[in-house]
């Protein structure tokens, strides 16, 4: 099973839906745009960015490479310290495993640390299902919950809604200091911290050599759900692997730089299983559940770089589609350049098959990626793959353009042509308000320039007797 | 004295053809010997991002054979160029070792192989510089159009805010996905108009055309040009 949920709404609806909503757009733009220059200037502050990214690159590559041995050795560090690794095929063999273990220990309440994975597999509604009540505690997550809406953004699931938004779903006066809204769900939180049976978090990297989880935040709330509750659950992607822990210095660098512009986040957590001997600190066991979902039959393919991601978010923030959409948009969890590749890869292709194409090609993300993904690159080669169910009519429209165009012959017979038949369109002020066909889209926002009366050639021709 | 064979790429000489005359005035100006395969049409580009890679093949063939004994390739569009740099290597393998390696996007030719940034031209305006994307991030050369506006005489050159935004042109996507396309173009224009500037130039003629045709539709008069158009401008006698 792929990618758990699945939008509502067909793709130009949901585009209709977010371009129409200002406020919505003054929300993407302003977090976006402050993002993307925060992670300008923290770079630049690093003597040699190219080269980190570079050495970023070929971690993720090497670890890819050597996915199956690097996990035989995670699983066993683990195993070793008396924690519990599981490998799930698809969300509900997650979903499935969550609430065996939930069951087992007879628990009612869990708490969340962030985690996109968690979404991907849609555990909330499953709990929810099962009766097992599942809380969030990163703040946007929390505010997206009580909202009852999906992440708009990777790391910022909340970056479209405004203070005001906030405190509306808060239920404090949409003039409430940002400062007094973080302490009502702090006061709320905290109690149910300290109510939980089990802890549920995501993980930023996980580390072969010493077998561990690696938790980035900048609110501590992972801390509390990984020490509060006597259980502790982490579920993270397959390929989030990395071999040594003596590289998670440069991954970190990479990471908090390129997602928020911070030198590092307020918090990294490292947990290696449960609560050892003579330790105080801890759960009473730990559960690391490692998604596939259609990860691994990427590697050896031409999408094998899409694994090397590390979700930090910096393709979506300066992605010029993403900052005029929004999340929601995409109809996948995975939203933005990043989005529009592993959506349809993990699937279902009917779901995002669309995704592809919402993009100019203009190579921001790749530019932004701190590993450097070609993440347009990907996108055409998607858009390959899609031509085989485009519309036949459009098959035809390219494969006739490119037969005739492949000599000059018949492109001149086609300018000819063109120029008559533009005669009977729309002009106005020498520019054609109205086409058929493909540039009919061109034209329902613009106006069209008309063939010219002499072309280039032509002109070069009359020039060069 | 170097020659040049000019690939005038399919837009400008369907839509624009006074781009590619001034592009040959500049350039044959400058000494350059300019010559036109007359066999040429396109460089496949918008059938390749379109994800039809067959038949951007088979464009890119033909492409090569045009241009097979071409010393310098040279083309008003840093996008066409990018293509064929970038993709045909990958699309039609050997076949475009040659024609890569010795295509050049305009401006870059101007500098790099002619080795002049000052042409003499004269403009006396404010212009805002709107850097294509593939010209900037593909080809990696978004110094040579700045380093050749800012030696026009007279020209005050501006960049808008947010300048490595893309305008939303991306070939059929401008018009497959006309109102995201669009949403972008104003985006962009909104950044433009509050320069103040009264020309808007840039080095590829497709997201000028995507910007004007907008600017068109909203009853705005602004002067769009060409970065050939202006460099090939001067009060000449």
């Amino acid at each position: 099973m792929p990618i758990a949920h699945e939008p509502a709404a067909a793709w130009g609806e949901r585009v209709t839906i977010a371009l129409s909503d200002i406020r919505l757009r003054e929300n993407i733009a302003r977090s976006t745009t402050r993002f993307a220059a925060q992670r300008l200037t923290a770079l630049g502050e690093l003597p040699d960015a190219a080269a980190l990214r570079a050495r970023g690159r070929a971690i993720r590559a090497d670890a890819i490479d050597r996915l199956p041995e690097l996990h035989t050795e995670l699983r066993q560090r683990i195993e070793a310290r008396g924690g519990h690794v599981h490998l799930a095929a698809d969300p509900s063999a997650v979903t499935r495993k969550v609430i065996e273990i939930a069951r087992a220990h007879g628990a009612r309440r869990i708490v969340k640390s962030k985690s996109m994975v968690s979404e991907e597999v849609a555990l909330n509604d499953a709990l929810a299902e099962a009766g097992i009540e599942s809380l969030e505690t990163d703040l946007g997550e929390y505010l997206i919950q009580l909202a009852g809406e999906m992440p708009a953004h990777i790391i910022a699931p909340a970056l479209h809604k405004s203070r005001a938004e906030s405190a509306e779903l808060l239920g404090a006066p949409a003039d409430t200091p940002a400062e007094a809204l973080m302490a009502i769900a702090r006061a709320r939180l905290r109690e149910r911290f300290l109510q939980a049976d089990i802890g549920i978090t995501g993980g930023n990297f996980l580390v072969a050599d010493t077998g561990g989880v690696v938790i980035v935040t900048n609110e501590g709330n992972d801390r509390m759900c990984t020490s509060l509750p006597r259980v502790h659950i982490a579920i993270v992607g397959v390929e989030k692997i990395i071999a040594h822990a003596a590289d998670l210095p440069d991954m970190l660098k990479l990471l908090t730089r390129s997602a928020t512009g911070q030198r590092i986040s307020v918090y990294v957590s490292l947990i290696d299983g449960p609560r050892g001997a003579g330790e105080t600190d801890g759960p009473d066991e730990f559960h690391l559940i490692l998604l596939d979902n259609g990860r691994l039959r990427l590697r050896g393919t031409p999408h094998e770089e899409v694994l090397y991601c590390i979700r930090c978010g910096a393709c979506l923030n300066v992605c010029p589609v993403y900052r005029q959409i929004g999340g929601h948009a995409y109809g996948s969890v995975y939203p933005g350049p990043i989005g529009a590749v592993i959506s349809p890869l993990l699937g279902p292709a009917s779901a995002y098959g669309m995704l592809p194409k919402a993009s100019s090609l203009c190579g921001a993300c790749w530019e932004a990626c701190p590993v450097g993904i070609h993440l347009h690159d990907q996108l055409v080669a998607l858009r390959q793959e899609g031509v085989r169910s485009t519309p036949w009519p459009q098959r035809l429209l390219f494969a006739g353009w490119a037969a005739a165009w492949a000599g000059s012959a018949l492109y001149t017979a086609f300018l000819r042509l063109g120029r008559v038949a533009q005669r009977l369109l729309p002009h106005h002020g020498g520019w054609i308000r109205r086409a058929p066909s493909l540039l009919g889209g061109w034209t329902s926002t613009r106006d069209l320039p008309p063939i010219a009366a002499k072309t280039f050639r032509e002109r070069w021709a009359e020039r060069r007797p | 004295m170097t020659r040049a064979s000019l690939f005038v790429t399919c837009l400008v000489d369907l839509l624009r053809p006074e781009i590619g005359e001034a592009t040959v005035r500049v350039l044959e100006r400058q000494g350059v010997q300019v010559d036109f395969p007359e066999e040429q049409t396109c460089c496949g580009q918008a059938h390749y991002n379109a994800g039809y890679r067959t038949e951007a093949k088979a464009l890119a063939e033909h492409f090569c054979d045009v241009f097979a004994n071409s010393e310098n390739i040279v083309a008003p569009s840093g996008s066409c160029v990018a293509m064929v740099k970038r993709h045909y290597p990958e699309l039609v393998g050997q076949r475009a070792a040659g024609v890569a390696s010795r295509c050049w996007e305009f401006t870059g030719y101007l500098r790099h192989v002619v080795g002049v940034e000052d042409v003499g031209a004269k403009l006396e305006a404010s212009a805002v510089y709107h850097a294509s994307c593939h010209l900037q991030r593909e080809l990696g050369t978004g110094q040579d159009p700045r380093a050749m506006l800012a030696r026009v005489r007279g020209l005050q050159v501006t960049e808008p805010a947010d300048a490595d935004q893309c305008c939303g042109f991306g070939g059929t996507f401008s018009m497959t996905m006309a109102d995201v396309s669009t949403a972008m173009a104003d985006a962009k224009l909104e950044r433009v108009k509050a320069t103040g500037a009264s020309v808007l130039v840039g080095a590829d003629a497709a997201c000028l055309l995507h910007l004007e045709g907008r600017l068109r539709r909203q009853g705005c008069e602004t002067c769009v040009m060409h970065i050939s158009q202006v460099l090939d401008h001067a009060d000449r006698p």
